[in-house]
């Protein structure tokens, strides 16, 4: 693996990163339900991110089921809290 | 004509499993498009809550050229998003909700446009009415909102239509 | 395990490079924007361009290495086009109702019309 692609992949994770806590900050300040679950959201989508840009940099496949589960486990959580949100404020 | 919808009652679902089965199977052989093709047709018979309704899209041509469409849209409004994000602080994009009458009715073309307008960076499907006559929807940049309306019913409306009814 | 040819290598790079400041700006967009609609359009590059880039990095770079064609990374982006949605959609509907409920005066009202109520329309889940 050339030099330029180790590069680019730390450059990625990197932003990666950067990404995850400002997202984080985010989820912190809220200020409502809907905001944190959608920052919990997208704090899954750069882990399985992260995840599948690991596997380019192994050169391996294995990493590619791990992250589709991120993928998946985050839609499942997402939608469970958000439905729950939704319901809690509209039936009262 | 029977026979076939009877051994197929989900021709959607089955061909999404049967394609999620041979990209799983990284280089797919004889042996995983046989054992995709049984999953491919069981799994609807098996579990008939999961099924599109029943959805027979018709013309292949239209579905790909509004697939393709579909693509392009999310790369060139990625860009601008990205652009006016970074911008922000200089320029205010005319963020708008806006009501689109819609004449689609079938419901897994409803879910098709629910999708693209959640995929294509720019547009946030906010509300279906509860008789299926309009949408609601949070636009990131529609000076007009009018005339973004009209475009939107084209460009997405118009090809769902004709896949779906 | 040997490398791909230098032109794939630097393809991958590019498509890497890119997804990483998509995310970036998406993030910021997230941070920085006033409020909950604003802020859903620019989080929405994480999930389209963002993945599809890593997503054609994989294919590109896996194919090369192996010879043949590899499309199982596509699968992610396939599987989030109809995910994503679904949350999305949820927490719209979340902020449109509580913005409702408050009374804020920026949120247009339901635009079902009145006549076009179902009897037990407050209890559907539509």
């Amino acid at each position: 693996m050339s030099m330029l692609l180790v590069q680019a992949i730390a450059f990625t994770l990197v932003c990666y990163a950067i990404s995850s806590v400002i997202v984080l900050v985010r989820l912190v300040r809220g200020p409502r339900a809907q905001d944190r679950v959608f920052a919990l959201d997208l704090l899954y989508m750069h882990a399985a991110l992260v995840v599948l840009v690991s596997g380019i940099l192994h050169q391996s496949d294995r990493y590619f089921e791990p992250a589709l589960l991120i993928a998946l486990f985050g839609f499942v959580s997402s939608a469970a809290m958000a439905k729950f949100i939704l319901r809690g404020e509209v039936i009262e | 004509m029977s026979a076939l919808r009877r051994l197929v009652p989900a021709p959607l679902t089955s061909a999404g499993l049967l394609v999620a089965w041979l990209l799983l199977a990284r280089a797919p052989g004889s042996v995983d498009l046989v054992i995709g093709l049984v999953l491919a047709l069981a799994i609807p018979h098996a579990f008939p809550g999961l099924r599109f309704n029943d959805a027979r899209p018709r013309r292949p041509l239209v579905i790909a050229r509004f697939v393709l469409r579909v693509c392009a849209d999310v790369v060139v409004s990625n860009v601008a998003i990205a652009r006016d994000t970074l911008r922000w602080r200089w320029r205010r994009p005319a963020h708008a909700f806006v009501v689109i009458p819609l004449e689609l009715r079938h419901p897994v073309g409803l879910a098709a446009l629910a999708m693209v307008t959640t995929i294509v960076p720019g547009t946030v499907w906010s509300e279906l009415a509860l008789d299926r006559s309009a949408m609601l929807l949070h636009v990131w940049d529609a000076p007009d909102p009018s005339a973004f309306a009209v475009r939107f019913k084209a460009r997405y409306e118009r090809p769902l239509r004709e896949i779906f009814e | 395990m040997t490398g791909a040819s230098p032109v794939v290598e630097g393809v991958v790079a590019a498509l890497l490079a890119l997804s990483g400041l998509l995310v970036l700006v998406s993030a910021l967009g997230f941070l920085r924007l006033p409020e909950f609609f604003l802020r859903m359009h620019p989080a929405a590059l994480a999930y389209t361009l963002a993945n599809w880039c890593v997503a054609i990095a994989g294919t590109v770079y896996f194919s090369a290495l192996e010879g043949r064609l590899l499309a199982y990374p596509l699968l992610i982006p396939l599987v989030l086009a109809f995910t994503v949605p679904v949350t999305t959609v949820l927490l719209a509907r979340v902020e449109l109702f509580r913005r409702r409920l408050a009374g804020a005066l920026d949120t247009p009202p339901s635009i079902t019309p009145p006549d076009a109520l179902p009897p037990d329309a407050m209890s559907g889940d539509g």
